[in-house]
């Protein structure tokens, strides 16, 4: 690894990534940077030199990097590989990323990290697929700062018309992707024109030269500007103190905010911002750092569930638009199972649509297809298999992109283009609002749990009418309260001929109110920290929706949907929304303790009752 | 200063990563100046407590002063020290004078996977840094072992925009390595900022000479220099040409390259 000297001790870093097609000529230009800047070890180049003498090989910039031997027999760059200089008070981090097309998932590894590019094109080959295939990965990326480099001019005479084609053709190209690039320089990496000092070859030139565009990048502006994101990281319990952990992705916090949590819509106040070392403690906190907060409310929250304040909150939905780049071995199939990370989030998704393929080559072609190929980059709606929290990417990066993991491995990545509507939009945004005003007594939740021995939950029975879920709904109440929990029938006839009277069931805009209405009775039976047991009837609309409502509707309560059916079912999964599957009439005290234990396993129930109830996740 | 902030906070985000997916993570710890700050990140990230244990690979060659410090600050801080040696290969006399690789590879490539082995660690945290040479130039923050603890630096998985492997085949692991950005100008300097207790050994004790690098007595040599503060230190490594690690003989050759494809840490 080549380390350059440090001269003058370095104010400011900064990233940057370097990329192009194969063999146009990356590590000769950083070769040609580095030892004209005078960065070099000493003695490097001389012993570089050196070695090719003695193999009787034409010396090359470019062995400079070469940190594997393997690579220098291979003669590509196999892997991102870092080196380091400083110049003019500032530290660069350069992100040599390779060209080679079997390595697009390392020149993304590398670039991802990048807040500026340099990206090489041959003058003599000009244009290739992989060129512009990395221009569209650096928008997608989010490098905005780009600068192309024209290289090899000594192979076209170092003539202007020659550069303007390229330069015209490539920002053309850059244009559709909304990426301007800032400047296009014609250099000679081999015979040093332009580069480290300007090249009198090319005095038609008189932009700055690729050193002096290193100088011109600009240090990314902090985030601290933008409304506050905090995705939750972990919660801590090492000692007395309840840490929140987690990274501020942007915007600032203080001690005594209010943090709304999404999607759980919970609320409370900060009330320190706890460190290891730093006396006092900090009051105050901004992006890009890693911390650790306690809050003045006991409520419960998890990983993956985003705090920003209530008057500029991050969309939730169960599905999005978005462009994603895929690198895994196996395609990218249409409506398969796979694990979706949106900062600390991490949901099962699928992809619903593809809409299309981008062709790289030509932007405007349209191709459709049910798979995304290793390589490929695609226009598609996600789906997930529960509500998250998440930012359109053009408002906030952090929050606004994601990977994708198939199986092991992070296999493909994304950025958030579109909010996509669910049905449930409606009904989450009443939500939200009725929680966030929600008049709250002394009493907490965690309170209520603590006494109780549990927290509180919705198990509801569907199936069809003569499927005895009645009876079991019955026998699972019974035993609950035979255990000492506090469990509560709803029975949805009971509702109707009350709280309903004034409604249709012919009519389907009443019955879609009759849901409504349940859900918000469940909702208030459910903040009394009861376990609510319930058989609905579906109001006439299909299952699956009346159990998407209600979820939407107690949310962050746990719903356990118990189906009961006739005859015994043929898949062994539950259906999508379906937690526990039963074909009557079966062995009743079995399936009433199965549901015990889902509780148990949902972490409703406490394991033991005792006289200090302990639950299974962080309280 | 501020950069420096800034990488800590990234170590910071990427040990909390491993603490949350990982059931049996592990630190290395050499007691260099590397792997104490990667431990004193720690204590930063988990709010002054170490929740994972510390490792230890013991060639039973290691400078007597290293192993006081060690003692004296696992009792002070508290830490989980966990303790491996190669006993084996010791009693058959196991020696650099076997020659430097050999001896590398017996003590401390095998020492630390036999105790992955028995303790069944899936994620094992390292103090490797990006300058150091060039193998480790090429390391993800959390890159994949096979099942003989090799690394295929050819075929990584990607890593982009802080989301890391934390998912593996079983048999195989996973080495996290929070601290892939600084330098070694970056650990003294953060040293100096957090005021963390290191071995004096790193610092001219009056013979005009000072270790730059730790390892086993037999192999490590230190180099001229008068810095006798931490100051001191920085000022000479703003000026050196020569590389960090040319007072430790193991990396003469393709020596680094092969023991690391191994295993080796
Ligand atoms: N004539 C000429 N050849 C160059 C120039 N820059 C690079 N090359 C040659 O192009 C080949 C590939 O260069 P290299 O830097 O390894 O490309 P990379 O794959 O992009 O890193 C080498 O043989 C270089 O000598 C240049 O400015 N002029």
């Amino acid at each position: 690894m080549m380390t350059a000297t440090h001269k003058t001790a370095a104010t400011e870093h900064l990233n940057i990534v370097i990329v192009g097609h194969v063999d146009h000529g990356k590590s000769t230009l950083l070769g040609r940077l580095y030892a004209d800047t005078g960065s070099l070890p000493e003695g490097k180049l001389e012993k570089v030199q050196a070695i090719c003498r003695q193999q009787g090989k034409e010396f090359e910039y470019a062995f400079l990097f070469d940190a594997f031997l393997e690579e220098q027999e291979q003669g590509i760059t196999i892997d991102t590989a870092r080196t380091f200089f400083t110049w003019k008070e500032r530290y660069y981090i350069i992100i040599d990323a390779p060209g080679h097309k079997e390595f697009l998932k390392n020149m993304i590894s590398g670039a991802a990290r990048a807040e500026a590019a340099l990206l090489v094109i041959d003058a003599l080959d000009g244009v290739k697929e992989q060129s512009k295939k990395h221009g569209l990965l650096l928008s997608m990326l989010g490098i905005r700062q780009v600068v192309v480099v024209v290289n090899k001019m000594d192979l076209v005479g170092y003539r202007r018309d020659v550069f303007d084609g390229i330069e015209k053709e490539y920002r053309e190209y850059l244009d559709q992707l909304k990426v301007r690039p800032e400047r296009v320089i014609p250099v000679s990496a081999k015979q040093g024109d332009n580069v480290a000092s300007r090249s009198e070859r090319m005095a038609w030139y008189t932009g700055p030269t690729a050193l002096e565009a290193l100088e011109l990048f600009r240090k990314e502006a902090a985030r601290s500007q933008q409304p506050l994101r905090l995705p939750v990281q972990d919660i801590f319990k090492f000692d007395a103190r309840r840490i929140v952990a987690g990274r501020v992705s942007s915007g600032r916090l203080r001690v005594g905010d209010r943090l709304v949590f999404s999607p759980s819509n919970k609320t409370a106040n900060i009330k320190t911002i706890e460190a290891f070392n730093v006396e006092p403690l900090p009051t105050e906190a901004q992006a890009g750092q890693s911390i650790g907060i306690t809050l003045d409310e006991q409520i419960f929250i998890e990983r993956g569930e985003i705090a920003s304040r209530q008057d500029d909150l991050p969309c939730v939905s169960t599905a999005f638009r978005a462009n994603v780049f895929w690198l895994g071995r196996r395609p990218l199939e249409q409506d398969k199972k796979y694990a979706l990370r949106l900062a600390t989030r991490e949901v099962d998704c699928q992809v619903a649509i593809i809409h299309r393929i981008v062709d790289a080559s030509d932007l405007a072609h349209q191709q459709g297809g049910t798979f995304v190929g290793r390589d490929q980059v695609a226009d598609v709606t996600l789906r997930a298999r529960s509500p998250l929290a998440f930012d359109l990417v053009h408002t906030f990066e952090t929050t606004g992109r994601f990977v994708i993991v198939d199986e092991y491995d992070i296999a493909g990545g994304g950025i958030i283009t579109e909010l996509v509507h669910d049905e449930q939009e409606f009904l989450r945004d009443e939500a939200r609002r009725r929680d966030f005003a929600w008049v709250k007594g002394e009493v907490g939740a965690e309170a209520r749990a603590q006494h109780f021995g549990h927290r509180s939950a919705l198990v509801l029975f569907t199936g069809p009418a003569d499927a005895s879920k009645a009876f079991l709904a019955r026998k699972l109440e019974m035993i609950l309260v035979a255990e000492g929990r506090h469990a509560y029938l709803l029975e949805g006839e009971n509702l109707r001929r009350g709280l309903d009277a004034d409604l249709s069931q012919s009519d389907t805009r009443d019955t879609v109110e009759m849901v409504r209405r349940y859900g918000e009775v469940a909702r208030l039976l459910a903040d009394t920290g009861l376990i609510v047991v319930s058989t609905t009837n579906p109001f006439g609309l299909a299952h699956h929706q009346v159990i998407e409502t209600i979820r939407t509707l107690v949310h962050p309560t746990p719903v356990i949907a118990v189906q009961m059916s006739h005859i015994k079912p043929e898949a062994e999964e539950p259906p999508p929304g379906i937690d526990l599957m039963f074909a009557g009439p079966e062995d009743f005290d079995a399936a009433a303790r199965q549901i015990v234990e889902e509780l148990k396993r949902r972490g409703v129930l406490a394991h033991a009752i005792g006289a200090k109830p302990t639950f299974q996740y962080s309280i | 200063m501020k950069h420096l902030r800034q990488l800590e906070h990234q170590s910071v985000y990427i040990l909390r990563e491993a603490y949350k997916h990982f059931d049996n993570l592990a630190m290395l710890w050499s007691m260099g100046k590397d792997s104490t700050v990667l431990l004193w990140l720690a204590r930063k990230a988990f709010f002054g407590h170490v929740p994972f244990p510390l490792l230890h690979i013991d060639t039973s060659y290691k400078i007597p002063a290293m192993i006081e410090y060690r003692d004296r600050l696992a009792r002070e801080w508290r830490l989980n020290l966990v303790i491996g040696q190669n006993k084996e290969a010791l009693a058959n006399g196991m020696n650099h004078t076997l020659g430097r690789g050999v001896c590398c590879t017996a003590l401390k490539t095998n020492g630390l996977k036999s105790l992955l082995d028995e303790k069944g660690y899936t994620g094992v945290i390292l103090g490797v840094r990006a300058d150091e040479e060039g193998t480790r130039a090429k390391e993800r923050y959390f890159s994949p072992r096979d099942k003989n603890n090799e690394w295929d630096f050819r075929d990584q998985p990607p890593e982009l925009w802080d989301q890391f492997k934390t998912t593996f085949p079983p048999g195989t692991h996973i080495r996290i390595h929070p601290l892939l950005d600084w330098t070694e100008i970056n650990i003294w300097e953060y040293i100096k900022l957090e005021n963390i207790p290191f071995m004096n050994l790193y610092l001219d004790r009056g013979d005009g000479t000072r270790y730059r690098s730790l390892g086993c007595a037999p192999c490590t040599f230190p180099i001229k220099s008068s810095a006798r503060t931490v100051d001191e230190i920085i000022e000479e490594l703003r000026h050196t040409t020569v590389a960090e690690r040319s007072g430790r003989a193991q990396d003469e050759g393709r020596g680094m390259e092969l023991l690391r494809k191994d295993g080796y840490m």
